[in-house]
C-alpha cells in the first residue's frame, strides 16, 4: 500500500513539476501584447468560433471579421467613411444611366498561390453564390444584376442571361437592373468576394457547403493575409500574403483570432495583455470606465438601430392610434441615460442618421398627454381598459433592463399591464418568424453604408419585416428611389419613406447603438467605421 | 469480475440506443431550427438548406438514417459548422477535456484525501475543523465564482500567471486545473473523512494496534483501503461529471474542449452535434460508473467474495 500510495504521489507530482517549469519558476512573463508589438502579431478578440470561412456560406460578424483578412472584392471599404476604395478592381467607370459597370482588375491582384485573378474568376464566383443549391444566405445582395433572382430561383438556367460578363482577363461588366448607387458598396461585403475555381472543384463540387477547401494547407484566396492554422475554439492564425497586390501596405505579420464568447472573460484577457482588441466591453462595465476615463475605451458610432417590433396582425396593435401611443410614451432619452449608459443615441427615426449623408428629419415625441388622447380615440378608457401586452425578448440581461423601463412607462402613462416574456434565442427567432407575438426586441445592423439596408426591410414580402405592416406608398416611393440616379432626389424620396414608416409605426425605433469595445493604445490605424469595417492593411502595431 | 464487466457492457447497449432515440425526438420538439437566424433567410434559401442537410425528410426517416449512420460510427456532420463533422469536432475538444479532468481530479484526490484523512485522525482539532470548513467552503462557491477570484489575484493583481487559453502560454493550465479541483477536493475530503471515522472505530484497526503496528502503518496500510473505498465509488461518476460538466471552466477560461461544444449546440439547435455529444457523453458516464464499480468491487473484500 505504502508504494502505491508512493506511485500515486509521483503521478499527482508531474502537472506540478510541469507547471513549475512552464512558468519559469512563477515570475511574470512577457504578455502577448508585448510580444505581439514585437514581433507584429496583432490580438484580436473575436466573439464566437466562426462557423466557418467559406465567404459564400458564411454570415456573421466573426466571420467577417476573419474574411476581410483573407479575401478581397472589387472594392474595399473606405476606413475613413465615404466611398470605396479600390480593391481587386483599380478602377471603374459607370454608365451615364447607371446601369452598367465596367470593373477594370489590378493586373498585379494574385490568389495566395500565385497564380494572377481574372475576370472569370469573379463571373465563377457570382455564379456561385447564385446557384440555388448551395444555399448562400445572401443571394439578394446580388439581386440588383440583371437576370441574378430569376437564374437563383430558377427560372432561367443559362447563367449567360445573368449581368456580369469578362470582356478580357481583366475586364469585368456588370449590368444591373436599375441605377443602384449603393452598389459599390456591396462590394465590400464578404458574400461578393470572390473564391479560387479551381481550390474549391478540387475539394468538392460548386454547391458543396461541406467542402474541405477552407482548411489551413487548402485555402487559397486573394486579400491581405493567408490562413496559416486553425485550431477550432482556440484561435485562427492568418499571416502575411506575399502575393496580395498591395503587400507593401501590409504591416502586420500575423493575426491571431480568439473566439472568447464571454465578455468576461475577454475582458479579464484585455486587462491582462492577452489581446490587443476586444469585441464587446461587458455592459455593466461601460459606464464606469467611462467614468474612470479608460484610456483604452473606445465608443465608435455604428450604423445599427434598437427597436421594438409591433405584430400589426394582432387586432389590438392594429390600430395605428395605439402603436402611437406606445411609442409616445416611451422616454428614450432615460433608456439610453439611465438603463443603457454606454453612449447610445436615442433613435426618432428607423435608419440611423448620418448613414452616408442621410439625416431623416422625423419626430418621435415624448409626450404621454398626447398618448393618452390617442389612446381615448382608439377606444381605450377605465372603463375599457387595453388588454394586457407581453414584450417577447431573446434571454438577456441588456435586453430584459430596457423591457423593465417600457414597462414601467407604459404602466405609469397609460395603465397598460405589461408581461416580459424573455425566450431562448431560438425560440424568440422561431416566435417571431410565425408572428407569435405583441411587442418584440429587436436590433438591425446596416450591412452598406446606405438608408436602403434598412428601409428596404419594411417593404412587403420581406423575410425581416415580421410587422405584418404593408404599405403600397412606402414600397413604391422606395423602389422610385432606388431607380434614380440623382442621389439627393433619391434621399429626398427616401426620407418621405422614413415619414410615411415613423407615421404608421409597425416598429419602435429607441435608440441607436454604438460600437463599444477596448483597443490597446498600441494599434494604430484602427479608425471608426460606422459597418465596423477595418480593412487589416491600415493597421499597424506601434508602442505608443 | 469479468462476468460483471461484460454484463454491464451488454447493458449499456440499450442505454445508449435509449439515449440517442430519447434526444432525437426531443430536440425535434424544440421550437426553431437550425437555420433560424437573426437575419431570416428567404424561404428558398430555407428549402435549399434543408435539403442539403435531408431536413426535408420524415422525422421516422431522418431517425432511421440517424441510427444507421450511428451503428456505422458516423455522427453527421455539424449544421452549425459547414464542412465539419460531429466526430472530427469531439475528437478535437476530448482530449483537452480529458487533460483538463485529469489534472482537476489528480488535485481533487490530493487534496481531498489528504485532509480529509488528517481531519479523520485528528478529530475534533483544529487539524479537523480548518480542512472541513475549507471543504464547506469549496462546496458552496460554485467555479463561476472561484474562478474569477483566482484570475482577478493570480493574473490581474499578481501577474503571474495567464488569465485564459490552454497550452498557449506558460502556466496556463493551473489556475482553470485548480478552479476545477477545488469543486472536487471539497467532496472528497469530506467523503474521506466520514470513511476514515467509519473505518477507525472497527475491531481489525485496534487488532492491528494490538500486533505493535505503527500508527502510520495502520493508517496506511489497514485504515486507509477502508476508509477510502468511499472515495472510489465517487470517482466514477465525478469524472464523468468532470467531463460533462467542464463547461463553465472551460467558458471562464476559453479552453477548446468538448464542454462548450456541448452547450453551445443546444443553443444553435446543430441536431447532430446535440446527439453526438449527448451519445457520447451517455458512453463515458456509464464507462467511468461501471470502472469505479469494479475499483470498488476490489478494494473492498467483503462485496469482491459475495459476487
Amino acid at each position: 500500500m505504502l508504494k502505491k500510495l508512493f506511485i500515486l504521489f509521483l503521478i499527482i507530482s508531474i502537472p506540478f513539476i510541469y507547471i513549475k517549469s512552464c512558468s519559469g519558476g512563477g515570475g511574470s512573463y512577457q504578455s502577448p501584447v508585448d510580444s505581439g508589438l514585437e514581433n507584429g502579431i496583432f490580438h484580436f478578440g473575436n466573439g464566437s468560433e466562426p462557423q466557418g470561412i467559406d465567404p459564400h456560406v458564411v454570415t456573421g460578424v466573426p466571420e467577417h471579421h476573419i474574411l476581410i483578412s483573407l479575401c478581397e472584392g472589387l472594392t474595399i471599404a473606405n476606413p475613413n467613411g465615404g466611398g470605396n476604395l479600390p480593391g481587386v478592381a483599380e478602377s471603374w467607370t459607370i454608365s451615364d444611366d447607371g446601369k452598367e459597370y465596367i470593373f477594370n482588375l489590378n493586373k498585379n491582384a494574385r490568389w495566395s498561390n500565385g497564380e494572377t485573378m481574372t475576370a472569370d474568376d469573379f463571373v465563377w464566383s457570382w455564379m456561385r453564390i447564385l446557384t440555388a443549391s448551395l444555399g448562400s444566405q445572401y443571394p439578394d445582395m446580388l439581386y440588383y444584376l440583371v437576370g441574378a433572382e430569376e437564374y437563383h430561383t430558377g427560372k432561367t438556367d443559362n447563367f449567360d442571361d445573368v449581368g456580369i460578363k469578362a470582356i478580357d482577363e481583366h475586364t469585368l461588366k456588370v449590368t444591373l437592373k436599375s441605377p443602384t448607387p449603393f452598389f459599390l458598396g456591396l462590394l465590400s461585403h464578404y458574400s461578393t468576394w470572390p473564391v479560387h475555381k479551381e481550390t474549391v472543384l478540387k475539394h468538392g463540387t460548386i454547391d458543396d457547403r461541406n467542402g474541405q477547401w477552407t482548411r489551413p494547407g487548402n485555402f487559397v484566396c486573394n486579400g491581405p493575409f493567408q490562413l496559416k492554422k486553425w485550431e477550432l475554439n482556440n484561435k485562427i492564425v492568418v499571416e502575411k500574403n506575399p502575393h496580395y497586390w498591395d503587400a507593401s501596405r501590409v504591416q502586420l505579420n500575423e493575426i491571431h483570432f480568439y473566439p472568447v464568447s464571454n465578455v468576461m472573460t475577454e475582458d479579464r484577457m484585455f486587462r491582462a495583455g492577452q489581446l490587443h482588441l476586444t469585441s464587446t466591453l461587458p455592459s455593466q462595465k461601460c459606464p464606469i470606465y467611462i467614468e474612470e476615463n479608460n484610456p483604452d475605451l473606445r465608443i465608435d458610432s455604428y450604423m445599427g438601430q434598437y427597436f421594438y417590433r409591433l405584430n400589426t396582425n394582432n387586432p389590438y396593435l392594429n390600430d395605428v392610434k395605439v402603436r402611437k401611443a406606445l411609442a409616445y410614451t416611451i422616454d428614450r432619452k432615460a433608456i439610453v441615460e439611465k438603463v443603457t449608459k454606454c453612449g447610445q443615441i436615442p433613435a426618432y427615426s428607423f435608419t440611423p442618421p448620418g448613414s452616408n449623408g442621410y439625416y431623416p428629419d422625423t419626430e418621435i415625441p415624448f409626450d404621454p398627454e398626447l398618448a393618452k388622447q390617442l389612446m381615448a380615440e382608439a377606444g381605450y378608457s377605465e372603463s375599457n381598459p387595453f388588454p394586457k401586452l407581453e414584450i417577447l425578448f431573446n434571454t438577456n440581461e441588456d435586453h430584459r433592463k430596457i423591457a423593465l423601463a417600457i414597462q414601467q412607462m407604459w404602466q405609469q402613462n397609460l395603465g397598460i399591464e405589461v408581461e416580459l416574456v424573455n425566450q431562448d434565442w431560438k425560440v424568440y427567432l422561431s416566435r417571431e418568424m410565425v408572428g407569435d407575438f405583441q411587442v418584440s426586441r429587436a436590433g438591425w445592423i446596416g450591412d452598406y453604408e446606405d438608408p436602403n439596408t434598412f428601409l428596404d426591410l419594411m417593404r412587403p414580402n420581406r423575410g425581416n419585416n415580421k410587422t405584418g405592416w404593408e404599405d403600397p406608398e412606402f414600397d413604391a416611393i422606395v423602389q422610385k428611389a432606388n431607380s434614380t440616379n440623382n442621389q439627393e432626389e433619391r434621399y429626398i424620396l427616401l426620407m418621405e419613406a422614413e415619414r410615411i414608416l415613423i407615421d404608421n409605426m409597425p416598429i419602435i425605433p429607441l435608440y441607436t447603438y454604438v460600437r463599444a469595445y477596448q483597443l490597446s493604445a498600441d494599434v494604430k490605424g484602427y479608425n471608426p467605421h460606422i459597418l465596423d469595417h477595418h480593412h487589416p492593411k491600415f493597421i499597424y502595431l506601434e508602442r505608443d | 469480475m469479468l462476468s460483471i464487466f461484460f454484463k454491464r457492457i451488454f447493458l449499456a447497449i440499450p442505454v445508449l440506443f435509449a439515449v440517442a432515440s430519447i434526444t432525437f425526438f426531443l430536440i425535434k420538439l424544440a421550437p426553431g431550427g437550425p437555420f433560424d437566424a437573426d437575419r431570416a433567410v428567404s424561404p428558398q434559401v430555407l428549402k435549399n438548406l434543408n435539403e442539403a442537410y435531408n431536413l426535408d425528410a420524415s422525422n421516422w426517416e431522418q431517425y432511421v438514417d440517424y441510427m444507421s449512420g450511428l451503428l456505422r460510427g458516423d455522427l453527421g456532420p455539424s449544421f452549425r459548422f459547414p464542412g465539419r463533422s460531429v466526430s472530427e469536432m469531439i475528437s478535437t475538444g476530448l482530449p483537452i477535456t480529458f487533460e483538463l479532468a485529469f489534472y482537476a481530479i489528480l488535485i481533487a484526490l490530493f487534496m481531498g484525501v489528504f485532509s480529509g484523512v488528517l481531519a479523520a485522525l485528528k478529530r475534533n482539532t483544529f487539524l479537523d475543523f480548518i480542512p472541513m470548513a475549507i471543504a464547506m467552503i469549496g462546496i458552496c462557491v460554485p467555479t463561476f465564482l472561484m474562478g474569477p477570484l483566482l484570475v482577478l489575484i493570480f493574473g490581474i493583481n499578481l501577474e503571474i500567471l495567464p488569465v485564459s487559453g490552454w497550452g498557449q502560454l506558460p502556466g496556463d493550465k493551473i489556475l482553470p486545473s485548480l478552479t476545477l479541483g477545488f469543486a472536487y477536493a471539497a467532496y472528497i475530503a469530506r467523503l474521506s473523512r466520514g470513511g476514515m471515522l467509519e473505518v477507525l472505530n472497527q475491531d481489525f484497526i485496534r487488532t492491528a494496534r494490538a500486533k505493535g503496528l505503527t500508527e502510520r502503518m495502520v493508517v496506511i496500510k489497514h485504515a486507509m483501503q477502508g476508509g477510502l473505498i468511499p472515495v472510489v465509488s465517487f470517482l466514477g461518476p465525478a469524472i464523468a461529471g468532470l467531463l460533462a460538466g467542464s463547461f463553465v471552466v472551460e467558458t471562464i477560461f476559453q479552453i477548446p474542449g468538448l464542454g462548450r461544444f456541448y452547450v453551445e449546440a443546444a443553443f444553435n439547435r446543430d441536431y447532430t452535434m446535440i446527439l453526438g455529444t449527448t451519445i457520447f457523453f451517455s458512453a463515458m458516464i456509464v464507462f467511468f460508473n461501471l470502472l469505479s464499480d469494479l475499483a470498488a468491487l476490489w478494494l473492498n473484500p467483503r462485496s469482491r467474495d459475495a459476487s
